[in-house]
């Protein structure tokens, strides 16, 4: 599998001059699997010049998994060019609800007033899909779905292929309640997602001095970070979601601050950022 | 995915609610296995979680020696957190139960079962407190 970053940023974009490093698109990763399979992680603002670059490869069918709606992991789906084509084979997957299907929960964003399409207008060829409890396989990719600590029906979900796994938790709060270097594995949120993968992309919302005037918005500290990683036993790790207010030295110093807990080699660790490819 | 004993968010935070809250709480999985009971429990089972973790709904229902008010014994299906489990319905009631520590105590329990979707149940929750002995009627 092939990882791109189209988008590391949480909660709101953040342009500008101090975060031109790392980029200022929220939330949206794109997997291409061996067997040329398009996935995208979220619809943040980074799904915009993401879509854009799938139009210019002509890909036909595309896999959106969404790990819940909030806005900025759905912003970007109003311009993500695909969207606006009946070439494409569009699939979007997210967590289920009690309540309301998934495509009444998007369009609730996707319709006016406060988007100018209904969602059922678009051109392209859309599918939904609640996420499955279920592994399930996408071409030559085995994918599973398991709700984490977040605000509201959240999911994360591990991407296997060819013995290597890929796991993408964002938006978690895996230490609400839990000590996480003290507790069994089988009490800690996401704890199955992760373990052993080859890469966990993971939320990095919040250093040490910040997290305590958020505990319970479903984001991590550092330390959190460090931790889940080492008990999770995972090979390497993708520093995301990024807060808007965390210029690009601030989130070096996160890195540092993870690596200083976690105690592996400097290149384990990265932080996002826009652009950034990476082989699992 | 990777083989592991990852319990299930519902129950991850389920128990922590527990934790949390000093009124006894017994929380099993989908077979009644006991996976969590608190401070509050402890006291009134006079035993700890560290010793009672992972007993079978077998053993949990009749180690307390649950009964009624009038002494007869109360099967698992008659037990609130056993109708919770087996019939997977919300269920209120007064249990004797006797503690490790010889004493018998008369406790209230609501129970109930834990669905994470609407055809898939984790577990169940009990709550209980211990409350007083009946007022006799005038003869």
């Amino acid at each position: 599998m092939k990882v791109r970053i189209w988008g590391s940023r949480g909660s709101i974009a953040a342009p500008g001059p101090e975060t031109i490093r790392y980029g200022g698109n929220t939330s949206c990763i794109e997997v291409r699997g061996d067997a040329n399979e398009t996935i995208v992680l979220d619809a943040g603002t980074g799904a915009r010049p993401l879509g854009e670059s799938l139009m210019e490869r002509q890909v036909q069918r595309i896999d959106l998994f969404l790990t819940h709606l909030h806005v900025d992991h759905l912003e970007g789906l109003g311009m993500f060019a695909p969207i606006w084509s009946p070439d494409i084979e569009l699939h979007i997957w997210g967590p289920p609800s009690p309540v309301a299907s998934l495509d009444e929960r998007i369009a609730t964003y996707f319709s006016p007033p406060l988007f100018p399409v209904h969602l059922s207008e678009v051109p392209a060829r859309v599918t939904f899909h609640d996420a499955p409890r279920d592994p399930w396989t996408i071409g030559s990719i085995t994918i599973t779905a398991d709700p984490i600590l977040h605000p509201g029906a959240t999911v994360g979900y591990r991407l296997e292929s060819d013995g290597k796994a890929l796991a993408y938790v964002t938006d978690h709060e895996p230490a609400l309640g839990t000590d996480l270097d003290a507790a069994s594995t089988s009490w800690i949120s996401g704890y199955a997602l992760a373990h052993h993968a080859d890469l966990l992309i993971h939320d990095c919302q919040y250093t040490e001095d910040e997290y305590p005037d958020h505990v319970g918005w479903g984001h991590p500290s550092v330390a959190h970070v460090a931790s889940y990683a080492r008990r999770a036993e995972v090979d390497r790790l993708v520093l995301f979601h990024h807060h808007p207010g965390h210029a690009d030295a601030e989130l070096e110093a996160m890195r540092t601050a993870v690596l200083a807990g976690w105690q592996v080699e400097p290149q384990r660790c990265i932080v996002a950022a826009e652009g950034t490819e990476i082989d699992v | 995915m990777a083989q592991t004993n990852q319990h299930h968010l519902v129950l991850i935070i389920a128990r922590d609610f527990a934790s949390r809250l000093s009124t006894p709480v017994f929380l099993v999985d989908v077979t009644g296995k006991v996976i969590y009971f608190n401070e509050g429990a402890e006291r009134v089972l006079a035993r700890r979680y560290v010793e009672g973790q992972s007993m079978e709904a077998g053993d949990w229902s009749t180690v307390f020696e649950p009964s009624h008010d009038d002494g007869r014994p109360m099967e698992l299906s008659e037990i609130p957190l056993g109708v919770a489990i087996i019939e997977r319905r919300p269920d209120h009631g007064i249990v004797r139960i006797r503690g490790i520590d010889g004493v018998q105590r008369r406790i209230e329990v609501t129970a109930f079962p834990l669905f994470a979707h609407a055809d898939e149940c984790l577990g169940a929750i009990a709550i209980f407190w211990e409350t007083p002995e009946p007022v006799p009627e005038d003869g």
